[in-house]
């Protein structure tokens, strides 16, 4: 090893962290079908939730237009819920909050693994001792458990406690993960040498440990992000739902509520399952099609 | 022997502690509800007209001193325990004078009787599945396999949605609602079971097939990972038969197939919740259903604490089992860390 002086360091911590980008990105070069068709329906649905709304002029979900479960029509293209609603209307929005509180909870979850993971594999003694140990406390308490709790706990639930509420108990397995990625790295040359180089704690951590990470860190939130809405529609379903607004899982609730399935409206159950099978299905098939990418191991396959 | 008995006695401790916590956040999250959830219900008690003023008084009176929420917290947090030691999880808000734990037990059975032949069945022909479509490609890897994979990143409740529109309300194959006819009450006789068999076949049905499809897509990873490994290439260059090869993989690839067999059983309460609130069966999620609409905080409470049990004895039995079989954990359990 040639002597490392603090120029060397830097340049190489951002030659690591564009090889990073560069990796990331190169994954549009190696488009597979699978990508292709999950990525393809995500932004359909994206755009449906967040772009459909103002295209189409309709913004408020709540609007009594119809009778109890009027049938599909050239006015109402998916009939009306129980309430007379616009299930059309109420499809767009309701994407749209489930696809937010996705976000948020997967956000949050990813934050919160970051920060607990990095700090628990870095520092490591007792620091990691308590927080891993934190960790696996959390990982036994059954998240529906502590859903249902905080849940009934909070009387009014806007969209943003849902998503924080989710956040808060899927966390885990990524604080996990992170820790066990970290401790490999924290031992890596280049860290020694940023370290040498007298860089502190925190910027090591962002430029020299997370860089390597990212790839992971994409996938965890593609799951996370599944995971989020899909525990948001259970416990809409369970009625615990957000308040006063309309989620696929809202959309669920009322149709089983007021028995769209028995009465054979169609249109009251079969536009939110469909949308929630697609996210789930598509989230997926893009975290199998990009990990077979940056995986070269699950590649040859 | 002495060194696991360490082990066993650390695990011992780390599930009491998670057990004191999950204990402490079931007794005080719902106490965190703004208010006092008494007067929640008694003022829905009436405005519903349900109740004279004057019975609501006596109502309100009763709660307050059944849950001794006129005592301070760590008063009731005594209380509360003292009761869980007894096995009393106390009245029901929305149907006193009926005790929770009746409430449990009357519906508890049902979710099992649903639950655990579907976890059983959907596990079984999962993993079988699993290993055929790894070992033998072909049809069943290309034409069988897709569809359960399909099946298995399906949320659960939306297979049992349309499974329950298509063969009961489109189709009337099967009946749209209940655990037995609504005509009949649960008698050990033959129109009775009849009746709960054509009620099960969807909700089973629904589960099984979600099952088998997350197994077989787990059980197909691990088989591939394990036919590719080092040691059965060793193996195969050192001529050891083949039989004995796929016993080594197999052995591999089952230690987390039944780990997931065990948790799948341990967390079985929580696992058909919305199944059975889609089939309106009279189970625990129904029975959950029901009290977070009546704002029924002793009966949810129980339930999530019946949830949190199960997962908790699983996860420690679990943990201890693998002390036994995985030489991994074995080895550094005992030796160095």
């Amino acid at each position: 090893m040639t002597v490392a002086t603090s120029e060397h360091a830097s340049f190489d911590s951002g030659s690591v962290f564009l090889t990073g980008l560069r990796k990331f990105f190169g994954i549009f070069g190696m488009i597979n079908r699978r990508l292709l068709f999950s990525g393809c329906m995500l932004v359909l649905v994206v755009g449906f939730g967040v772009l459909g709304p103002i295209i189409l002029g309709r913004d408020n979900p709540m609007k009594t237009v119809g009778g109890l479960y009027d049938p599909p029509s050239a006015t109402l293209w998916l009939g009306s819920d129980n309430f007379g609603r616009d299930v059309f209307t109420q499809l767009m929005h309701g994407t749209r909050t489930s696809l937010i509180i996705g976000v948020i909870a997967g956000l949050e979850a990813i934050l919160i693994g970051l920060l607990i993971g990095t700090m628990a594999g870095y520092l490591g003694g007792i620091v990691e001792e308590v927080l891993m140990a934190f960790t696996n406390v959390v990982i036994t308490i059954p998240s529906i458990v502590i859903l249902i709790l905080l849940s009934i706990a909070i009387s009014t639930r806007s969209i943003f406690a849902m998503g924080l509420i989710i956040g808060l108990t899927s966390w885990p397995w990524t604080a996990r993960a992170v820790r066990a990625q970290t401790s490999s790295l924290r031992t890596r040359e280049h860290v020694d040498i940023a370290r040498l180089s007298g860089a502190g704690t925190l910027s090591l951590i962002i430029w020299e440990i997370l860089p390597y990470m990212l790839s992971y860190v994409v996938m965890a939130f593609v799951l996370q992000l599944n995971t989020g809405i899909l525990q948001e529609a259970a416990l809409s379903m369970l009625g615990l739902g957000p308040s006063n607004t309309i989620s696929l899982g809202q959309m669920l609730h009322w149709a089983l509520l007021w028995e769209s399935v028995r009465t054979g409206a169609w249109w009251g159950f079969v536009p939110p399952a469909l949308f929630l099978t697609l996210i789930a299905f598509s989230l997926l098939l893009l975290q199998a099609s990009v990990d077979e990418i940056l995986n070269p191991r699950l590649r040859k396959r | 022997m002495t060194r696991f008995h360490s082990y066993l006695m650390n695990k011992i401790l780390w599930f009491a502690l998670a057990f004191c916590i999950a204990l402490t956040l079931n007794f005080l999250l719902p106490r965190l509800i703004p208010g006092n959830p008494v007067d929640v219900i008694v003022s829905e008690m009436t405005t519903g007209g349900a109740l004279s003023s004057e019975a609501a008084k006596g109502v309100y009176t009763a709660y307050i001193a059944e849950f001794g929420l006129d005592k301070p917290m760590h008063e009731q947090f005594l209380r509360y325990m003292g009761n869980l030691a007894r096995g009393d999880l106390g009245i029901s808000f929305a149907r006193s004078p009926a005790r929770v734990q009746t409430l449990i037990a009357q519906a508890l059975p049902w979710t099992i009787a649903l639950q655990l032949p579907a976890i059983l069945t959907g596990w079984t022909l999962g993993n079988l599945l699993g290993v055929l479509t790894a070992y033998r490609k072909g049809v069943l890897d290309r034409g069988v396999f897709p569809i359960f994979m399909f099946i298995s990143s399906m949320p659960y409740y939306c297979l049992a949605i349309i499974l329950l529109y298509l063969f009961a309300v489109h189709f009337t194959i099967f009946p749209v609602a209940g655990g037995y006819s609504f005509a009949m009450t649960p008698a050990p006789t033959w129109e009775f079971f009849r009746s709960a068999a054509e009620h099960y076949v969807l909700p089973f049905s629904s589960l099984v097939l979600i099952f088998i499809g997350g197994q077989s897509v787990g059980m197909r990873a691990m088989s591939i990972y394990e036919l590719d490994a080092d040691y059965v290439r060793y193996s195969r260059s050192l001529g050891v038969a083949d039989n004995r090869i796929i016993a080594y993989i197999f052995r591999n690839a089952m230690l987390p197939q039944i780990t997931g067999l065990a948790l799948a059983i341990g967390s079985m309460v929580s696992g058909a919740l919305i199944t059975e609130i889609v089939f309106s069966y009279p189970g625990i999620g129904s029975l959950l259903f029901g009290s977070i609409r009546q704002n029924d905080y002793p009966v949810i409470q129980g339930i999530t604490l019946l949830i949190m049990i199960g997962v908790l004895i699983a996860n420690f039995l679990v943990d201890i089992a693998y002390g036994f079989i995985d030489p991994r954990i074995r080895a550094r359990t005992i030796g160095e860390r």
